[in-house]
This record gives C-alpha cells, sequence and structure tokens, in this order.
C-alpha cells in the first residue's frame, strides 16, 4: 500500500479529445473553404450551397443524437422536435421583423403617421391573415426581439427536453418504452402545431424565411454562403463541445449507463441526472442546429417534426456508425445528401423492361434495406471501416507472442 | 461499534417469503460470514441493504446517527458508504481497467462533478491496481480479462469506492487456490478498519477467514457464532451441511 508515495499526481495520459477530432474539423474546414471558392466562381448554384449548408447543420444533430443515444445509451426517437423548435424559434422573429419591413413604410404613407399599436395589428394580419385571425397569440410576444428569440432558441428545447426527461427517467422508463414515449412527444407536439388556433399558423407553418430582415438588398447568393459559414461553425464547435463531453470520466459513466445501468448505481452515480445532462444537452445543440437549419431552407411546418423525422434522425446515426462523432456526421451527409439526390430526380431510372424503377418511390425502399444490412451485417456502420483500416496498420497485441518460453516477448515486437 | 442494524425485515415476492423477520447487525471494524443453502436469502437480504429491494416492513438502520435507509435509492446508499460485489463479476467490459477504475475512485458524483473535474488521483489508482494485481494491465479492455481477474477488478472498483461496508458476494468463485489466499489476507487486512459481510458457499474459504458466521434460512437467522460453534448446531446440520 506504499505505492502511492512513489507515484506523482499525473493527469490521465489519455488525451481529452482524439485525434479523429482535429481530423474532422481541418476536412469541415476545407470543405467550408472549397464550397465558398466554388460558389463566388459561380462553379455551384445558390440552392446547391443551400443543401450543403443545410446538411452541416443535420450532421451537427446527428453527433448530438450519437451522445444521447451511442454513447449513454437512450434510443431516443424525438430529437427532431427540438430541431423543429429551434426552426420555429427563430422563424417567428424572421417572419416578423420581415413583415414589418415591409408593412411599416406602407403605412407611413397615409396621412396621419401610424401608432405603434396600428403597426402590430397590421403585423398580425399580414402574418396570420392565412389561419383567419390577425391578434398576437401569447406565444408571439418576443417575437419582436432577436436576442429574446435566440435565447427562446435555447430555452424552449431545453425545457421541454428537462421536463419531459425529469419525468420520463425518474419513472425509470428505459429501453423500447422510453423510445415509444418520445415518438409520442413528437407526433403530440407536431398535431398540435397542425392546428390553426396553435398559434404557430397550423399546417402553413412559417415562410419566406430565407429573407434576412434588413439584408433585404443583400442577395441570396451571398446570404446561403453566410448560412454555411455559420452552420460550419456551428458544427465545429458542437462537434468540439460533445468531443469533450464523451473524454474522460463523463464519458466513461455515460457509457457506462448504457452499458449496465444498474451496476452504475450501485457506484453511487445518480443515473438519471446523468441520463437527463446528456438529454437535455443535446436538445438544446439540436436546437441550435434547427435554428440555423430553417432560414436556410426558407419554411418549416408542423410536418418537419412528425415522428418519421427522429426516425431518420436515428437511421443517419445507425448507418454511419453509432458511438463515434464522426461517424454519426459522415452518416448523416451521406444518407441525407443521397436521399435528395435519389428523391430530386438526380437519379437515373432503372429500366427493367416489364417495370420501371423509378428512384423517387424506391428509395426508401434501398434506404430501409441498407438499414437493415448495417444492423445485421455491420453494427458498427460505416465508421467502423476506420477500425479496419487500422487493424491493419497496427497489431493489436496483448501480452507475449506466444505461450511457450522461446516465442518473442512483447518488448521484442517493439524493437 | 453497531454500522448496520437490521431489525425485523421481512419481504415477499409473489407470495414467497424471501426474507422473514430477519434482524442482523455488524459493526466497524467487524468482518462476518453469511452462508446458508440456495434460496436462503443470502442475495435478497443484500438487495435490501443496498436499496435494490424495498422490504414490506422492518428498518434497516446505519451509521453513528441510526439513519434508515429504507426508502433511499441505490446511489444515496452507495454514497452513504455501502458498496457490494457482485456473484458474477459486473465491470464494465467495454472500457478498459483504468476508465473501471477511475469510475469507482472516491470523489464528488454529480454529474456537473465528473464532467468538470477531469483529474484523476492517479496514486491512489496505481495503488488499488497493484493490491489487485492489474497494474500491468490498466489499459486493457475490462472484457478481456480473465474471469479471475474480472473478480480482481470488481474488488479493485470496492476497493476504489472506499466503502464503509463492504458487502461481498462470492468473492473467491472461479480463483485459484493461491489467488483464494489472497483475497483472504486482503479481506482479514480490510476488515481491521472496515465492516465486511461475506457470502460464500465455500466452507473451507469461510474456514481460513476465521470470523464470526451467521446461518440464514429461508430468510431467517438459523443460528450466528463462530464456525465450530454453528456447525455443531442441530439444526444448521439439518438443514444446510447435513445434506
Amino acid at each position: 500500500m506504499a505505492v502511492s508515495e512513489s507515484l506523482p499526481l499525473r493527469p490521465t495520459p489519455r488525451p481529452a479529445t482524439a485525434p479523429s477530432t482535429w481530423v474532422f474539423l481541418g476536412a469541415l474546414a476545407v470543405f467550408t473553404l472549397v464550397v465558398t471558392v466554388m460558389a463566388s466562381q459561380g462553379m455551384i448554384s445558390t440552392a446547391f450551397v443551400k443543401t450543403l449548408g443545410k446538411t452541416l447543420c443535420l450532421m451537427l444533430a446527428a453527433v448530438a443524437m450519437d451522445v444521447v443515444w451511442g454513447y449513454t445509451g437512450i434510443l431516443s426517437l424525438g430529437h427532431m422536435a427540438f430541431f423543429g423548435l429551434g426552426g420555429y424559434m427563430i422563424g417567428m422573429w424572421l417572419m416578423y421583423a420581415r413583415t414589418e419591413n415591409i408593412v411599416a413604410p406602407a403605412l407611413a404613407q397615409q396621412p396621419l403617421p401610424p401608432t405603434q399599436d396600428e403597426i402590430r395589428d397590421a403585423i398580425g394580419s399580414q402574418i396570420f391573415g392565412v389561419v383567419g385571425s390577425s391578434d398576437f397569440p401569447l406565444v408571439w410576444m418576443f417575437s419582436h426581439s432577436l436576442v429574446a428569440q435566440l435565447a427562446l432558441v435555447v430555452l424552449v428545447p431545453g425545457l421541454l427536453a428537462l421536463v419531459f426527461g425529469w419525468l420520463a427517467f425518474r419513472s425509470r422508463v428505459t429501453g423500447v418504452y422510453l423510445s415509444i414515449l418520445t415518438q409520442a412527444m413528437t407526433l403530440a407536439l407536431a398535431l398540435y402545431l397542425f392546428q390553426n388556433d396553435s398559434g404557430l399558423r397550423g399546417n402553413n407553418g412559417l415562410s419566406g424565411l430565407q429573407n434576412i430582415p434588413g439584408y433585404e438588398q443583400v442577395p441570396q447568393a451571398t446570404i446561403s454562403l453566410w448560412f454555411l459559414w455559420a452552420s460550419a461553425l456551428a458544427l465545429a464547435l458542437g462537434y468540439l463541445l460533445f468531443a469533450w463531453v464523451v473524454s474522460g470520466k463523463m464519458g466513461s459513466v455515460l457509457r457506462a449507463v448504457r452499458d449496465d445501468e444498474a451496476r452504475v448505481r450501485f457506484l453511487g452515480y445518480h443515473v438519471e441526472g446523468f441520463k437527463l445532462f446528456a438529454f437535455t444537452l443535446t436538445a438544446v445543440v439540436t436546437g441550435i442546429a434547427g435554428a440555423l437549419y430553417y432560414p436556410q431552407a426558407g419554411i418549416i411546418n408542423p410536418a418537419e417534426i412528425a415522428p418519421i423525422a427522429s426516425i431518420y434522425l436515428a437511421v443517419w446515426v445507425a448507418i454511419g456508425g453509432r458511438g463515434r462523432l464522426y461517424g454519426a456526421a459522415i452518416g448523416a451527409a451521406l444518407v441525407s445528401l443521397l436521399s435528395s439526390w435519389f428523391t430530386g430526380g438526380g437519379a437515373p431510372d432503372i429500366n427493367l423492361g416489364v417495370y420501371t424503377v423509378q428512384w423517387t418511390d424506391w428509395w426508401l425502399v434501398l434506404l430501409g434495406l441498407s438499414f437493415v444490412c448495417v444492423t445485421l451485417f455491420a453494427p458498427k456502420g460505416i465508421g467502423g471501416l476506420v477500425d479496419l483500416v487500422q487493424a491493419r496498420r497496427v497489431p493489436d497485441r496483448q501480452g507475449d507472442y506466444g505461450p511457450d518460453k522461446g516465442a518473442k516477448r512483447q518488448e521484442e515486437g517493439r524493437e | 461499534m453497531t454500522l448496520l442494524e437490521v431489525s425485523g425485515v421481512s419481504v415477499s415476492f409473489d407470495g414467497f417469503q424471501a426474507i422473514d423477520n430477519l434482524s442482523f447487525s455488524i459493526g466497524e471494524p467487524e468482518l462476518r460470514a453469511v452462508i446458508g443453502p440456495n434460496g436462503a436469502g443470502k442475495t435478497t437480504f443484500m438487495d435490501i441493504v443496498t436499496g435494490k429491494t424495498r422490504p414490506d416492513s422492518g428498518h434497516v438502520l446505519w451509521g453513528e446517527d441510526n439513519r434508515n435507509l429504507v426508502g433511499l435509492s441505490e446511489q444515496a446508499i452507495a454514497r452513504l458508504g455501502v458498496g457490494r460485489k457482485f456473484q458474477k463479476p459486473t465491470v464494465f467490459e467495454a472500457q478498459s481497467v483504468r476508465d473501471n477504475l477511475a469510475m469507482a475512485l472516491k470523489a464528488p458524483r454529480g454529474p456537473f462533478d465528473v464532467l468538470l473535474r477531469r483529474s484523476v488521483d492517479e496514486g491512489r489508482l496505481h495503488e488499488v491496481a497493484a493490491e489487485i494485481g492489474l497494474e500491468d494491465h490498466l489499459d486493457r479492455p475490462a472484457g478481456a480479462l480473465s474471469h479471475g481477474q474480472k473478480q480482481w477488478l470488481e474488488i479493485g472498483m470496492l476497493l476504489a469506492q472506499e466503502p464503509r461496508l463492504l458487502l461481498v458476494d462470492e468473492p473467491a468463485a472461479g480463483m485459484t487456490t493461491a489467488e483464494r489466499e489472497h483475497t483472504t489476507d486482503l479481506l482479514n487486512r480490510l476488515a481491521q478498519r472496515h465492516a465486511i459481510v461475506v457470502v460464500e458457499h465455500d466452507m473451507a474459504f469461510v474456514r481460513r477467514l476465521g470470523c464470526k458466521v451467521t446461518v440464514l434460512h429461508e430468510g431467517r437467522v438459523l443460528a450466528e457464532g463462530s464456525l465450530d460453534h454453528v456447525t455443531q448446531n442441530k439444526d444448521v446440520i439439518d438443514v444446510y451441511l447435513g445434506r
């Protein structure tokens, strides 16, 4: 027991972030640079820049999903609800401010200068005319303030996740039952938002979000690049944050919760607290990703947070590779880009003589098949390929080379 | 001084009386062996003390201020100083020996403590690793260890927690003779400062521990005393040793 005196206190030898983090961030920087150059040379369209920017946001959501599912073992099938809420929160300000910029100058033409109330009423009837109303619902209370709505981008998904997670984890709902509960959450939210009197324009959703108030004169080609940069920055920061969270002892405890939560309790850890931490933090980051996504998409409506959206998110992470952040990011990028290629008519139809395979119809079948195949034959997903490469380069030897005395010892192998 | 006092505890599962008005107490320091045939309630007894199972009636009193442990969560009881080693070694196989030990080391347990205080007491970690003979295996995944080494790792995790009361379920299962001797030495040494309850089937092992023995049967204490004393008890011979 006297060993401790001879050993100095030194930091854990494992680095806080794995080398893959720096590779990923470097690749992201190069990607952003290349897209920027190509876009300014006119080599790629504004629409494609927006698609790439949106893909970066989806990658961020997938990285968050990987932390909550791949590391902590909570298969949340409701995380796109947080994504959508983030989009709605920023969308409210975008719609309000832009409508104000149109309505206020028009009213100023009148002989009598308009009062603040008149301007507000005019904005209200512009925004809510489509659902047969002209009054601002209570949820639009802060919509005139960018700062307040930006705060709500973080607070609304965060609070929903905190309350929902607290109720669910406290009752020790786990596994498939928790997944069903998260599906119910996102479904209930979508159904509520579909109603005209929900205050968020029912199934019309919020639109015109690509127009940034105050920057009406700036062409979309430029705005699309701004959002690409912002999305890349958010992805980089989010990736760094999660890489830090899942490293060291926190990562250890989260993975332990995933593998055997009862055992973690006997070590004295409050398992529910750790789950709630992972669930809420990832919900907040997913909300931020959504707030960057929808101004690039231009429109958000309740169909965006239908249960299927969250299932896609899980599929991306599974195909990319659970339990490694870059795997989730690669999976989201690959599958969502392939998806828009196939469903956007990019993929040529296959004429089989008796039947023509049209990818707009058959893409989902292909995706479903790949998901089943990955689950059955390559549970590590695309990220597992990295293991294959590494295993070839570095032989994974533990101990000596053979059982008999003539065998080479471990030390000799290193020489 | 009495550290843990279980009094009048009963629990039944679907009509089966697993623990029937059980009373048990252990001091600090003290080493105690609990023996009994299968289904005697040994594991249920540990489940009650560690908060996994809530008894139908009775008290589990802890420490100087006689705090009732009934109704507290597993993690709260663990933080008060009750450590448990399971019969089947349950270590986190996907993680390294180092990570397993670092998780168990006594330190603040809240999510933000764990996130922000990143330094691990390496001295203490190596001390524990040396005690359990796994110092050269710190970077191996726990899943790659042999059965005996996993047993040791779990004992190491128990030590790292620095509990006041150690509940140890069949510590010597799957160990070689030399390892068993090491385990007995370790338990005897720990018993000079801690309260330890060892559940064991192996009589030779219990004899080497040389401590007071409690015999459980059908959820009740059948006999208590030295090993020689209880093995001469007629009831004990009838239900356990006689078979």
